[in-house]
């Protein structure tokens, strides 16, 4: 007989068995939106494949792509793990987008690469870490809850940037598109070998190192994931509670901004519609299938730029709208929640009934 | 001056509809312990639905009746998975809001620019021809009709049916309800529906007669507003009429400077006015409600297990 029992312990690679089986979830859901849209589901997937896969140059789009999800994924998984919600990875992605803009163009315009990529860098940490800190603040003075502050002020910093290249910002030789002028280049980062892959991949991947290791070794890391374990119990041992909800939420804040450099600095070359695309929301995806594992998120970022690429192949190569990878996104979740509560249970296949106790 | 006054009024209220009919929606679905932050995915595909169905139906009823299934129809993800499978509900709504825009911006993309059918303002003999209220008041759309009725109801059957009664207290206490034989999962699972279903009703007054048409994130943070205004009127529908007409205002506002092109206060700080309002009434809610009990439902967002 097939019993289905509640698992007494926990799996050992639950987390890996919770994301694999949202990937397996989400390609079945796309396979029925293909086939109920009259294409086939193979030729579907292999040009979603051939988009990824057919040429370095293709692939090398993908990395373009997880580099700001590794930083937003990486601002959610932060927060995260002190059990914060940090919705407003979008808005501080923003907020780091115009102060590396702001920085480049007007503060210091005429200097050298190797002094202007480092300040530009650090303005744009702070942009976003100020944008955060006003959530993290109300959260932790007056309790206010912090899902709906940060998710609010995604829409005042993206209204404040459009004012700004509509506006006081617009470059004036650019015929009324609405943009900044474009950076100096000596704020460009680095490209590798004719590919659009910037220094953004690279630092994003030392980002995710240095979280790991802040989160696993340090003693900060240590009472930040006891609070998000056990808030009570870190209240009673003299954790600040308080103190961390700053801190975390700072930290998260600095890695969404420098998301919106990577993109100014390394993609755009300026201030545009272009910035606010979803990079943030897209973050929360990637933080939880990756377990809120510092290390896991640039994998799981990269899963997701490949979703991203393949999704703009199908619009270009089989005339399908783009936004099919926003509904495998959701996809990916829900399946990531059924493979949680699936792995907490274990079925057995045995000859002898037992009498359940 | 007077006419300004009225006009900006008669503007408010009109803004006001979807935030208070998804606001009362939320308080049904949280008021039996369940939060979802899904309203704003649930909006979008109910305005897409019900302008589809107008557009290729011409029937204003088929419109609206598509449009609120289409969001009870999403709601039902999220109660599948935050009750049989006790997801995280904050997680599992905001997925909600992720797939719900997908699948608006996706099966929308053909119908961009295309008209549909619209429901207008209908003026409703006598009561309109009172001076200034019948003006401001009733000379709105169905849908606003819809809203005042719809509130006071919902306020009725929380607060002084049965059905009220065990719904609340599913939220309140979900273990002693099930002790008592109430059934709590199915509680539950209705009301996320019935959420879902004005959530869809919102959507649908947006893409039917507010701004006729369908366009992508057409919304723009409504649902999320909803949200806040949840906990603004301490989940009683009669005060979500004040939380709503607070939105509503500002944006009247925004219409108002702009059509009298009055250079007052820059326009982008009109725009962003609505979102830091609202940040405000959370923080007025917060700080006055520090040293009270909380009115938000004991048992929301802890998924009820009866193994545990």
């Amino acid at each position: 007989m097939i019993r289905v029992e509640k698992r007494k312990e926990p799996l050992r690679y639950q987390g890996a068995v919770a994301a694999s089986s949202a990937v397996v979830i989400a390609f079945l859901v796309g396979c029925v939106i293909f086939a109920g849209l009259g294409v086939h589901p193979l030729t579907a997937y292999l040009a979603m494949g051939k988009g990824v896969f057919s040429s370095v140059d293709a692939f090398s789009e993908v990395l373009v792509k997880a580099t700001p999800l590794i930083f937003t994924g990486l601002a959610v998984a932060t927060a995260a793990s002190m059990m914060l919600w940090n919705i407003g990875a979008e808005g501080q992605l923003v907020w780091g987008g115009i102060c590396a803009a702001g920085t480049a163009l007007f503060l210091f315009p005429g200097m050298d690469a190797w002094l202007v990529i480092p300040l530009v860098l650090a303005a744009s940490a702070l942009g976003g870490l100020v944008w955060s800190l006003i959530p993290a603040l109300l959260k932790a003075k007056l309790k206010v809850n912090e899902i709906l502050t940060t998710l609010l002020l995604n829409y005042v910093a993206i209204i404040y940037m459009e004012h700004l290249f509509y506006g006081p910002w617009r470059d004036p030789a650019g015929f009324g598109f609405p943009g900044t002028a474009q950076i100096p280049e000596a704020a460009h980062l680095v490209r590798f070998a004719g590919t659009r892959i910037s220094l953004g991949f690279p630092l994003a991947l030392l980002c995710a190192v240095f979280l790991y290791y802040l989160l696993k070794k340090s003693i900060w890391g240590y009472q930040v994931l006891v609070i998000g374990k056990e808030q009570r119990a870190a209240r009673y041992a003299g954790f600040n509670v308080n103190g961390k909800i700053l801190t975390v939420m700072a930290l998260s804040g600095a890695f969404a901004g420098m998301a919106g450099m990577v993109e100014v600095c390394g993609i755009h070359y300026r201030l545009q519609t272009g910035l606010a695309v979803g990079y943030g929301y897209d973050g929360i995806i990637v933080a939880w299938l990756a377990g809120l594992n510092p290390l896991a998120v640039p994998f799981t970022a990269i899963l997701l730029g490949a979703l991203f690429v393949g999704g703009e192949q199908l619009q270009s190569v089989l005339g399908l709208p783009s936004s099919i990878s926003l509904i495998l996104e959701g996809a990916l979740l829900f399946g990531l929640f059924a493979g949680q509560a699936l792995g907490g249970y274990t079925v057995t296949i045995s000859g002898r009934s037992k009498v359940a106790s | 001056m007077i006419e300004d006054l009225i006009f900006i009024t008669q503007i408010s209220i009109k803004s006001s509809v979807a935030v208070l009919l998804a606001t009362v929606g939320g308080i049904i679905t949280e008021r039996s312990g369940v939060l979802n932050l899904g309203i704003e995915g649930m909006m979008l595909v109910g305005a897409l639905a019900g302008f589809a169905a107008g557009h290729f139906t011409q029937s204003p009823m088929i419109a609206v009746a598509a449009g609120t299934l289409a969001g009870g129809l999403l709601s039902l993800v999220h109660a599948f998975f935050t009750i049989a499978l006790r997801s995280n509900q904050v997680l599992s709504g905001l997925a909600l809001t992720i797939l719900g825009t997908g699948l608006a911006n996706f099966l929308g993309r053909p119908l961009i620019g295309q008209t549909g059918v619209r429901i207008r303002q209908l003026p409703i003999p006598l009561l309109s021809d009172i001076p200034v209220i019948g003006e401001v008041f009733f000379n709105q759309s169905p849908f606003a009709y819809a809203a005042y009725l719809l509130v006071p109801l919902v306020w009725f059957a929380l607060f002084r049916t049965r059905t009220g009664l065990v719904l609340r207290a599913v939220g309140e206490d979900a273990r002693s309800a099930d002790a008592a034989g109430v059934n709590v999962e199915l509680t539950r699972a209705l009301s996320v529906f019935v959420g879902g279903l004005f959530a869809g009703l919102a959507g649908t007054y947006l893409s039917l007669s507010y701004t006729p048409g369908w366009k992508e994130t057409m919304t723009g943070g409504q649902g999320w507003i909803a949200i806040a205004m949840i906990i603004f009127c301490t989940w009683n529908p009669l005060l979500a009429f004040f939380g709503a007409l607070l939105f509503g205002g500002l944006t009247a506002l925004q219409f108002f400077f702009q059509a009298t092109s009055m250079d007052l206060i820059p326009s982008y700080i009109l725009k962003m006015l609505p979102y830091l309002l609202t940040i405000g009434v959370l923080v007025l809610v917060s700080a006055s409600s520090r040293h009270r009990k909380s009115a938000s439902p004991a048992d929301l967002g802890v998924p009820f297990n009866r193994e545990l």
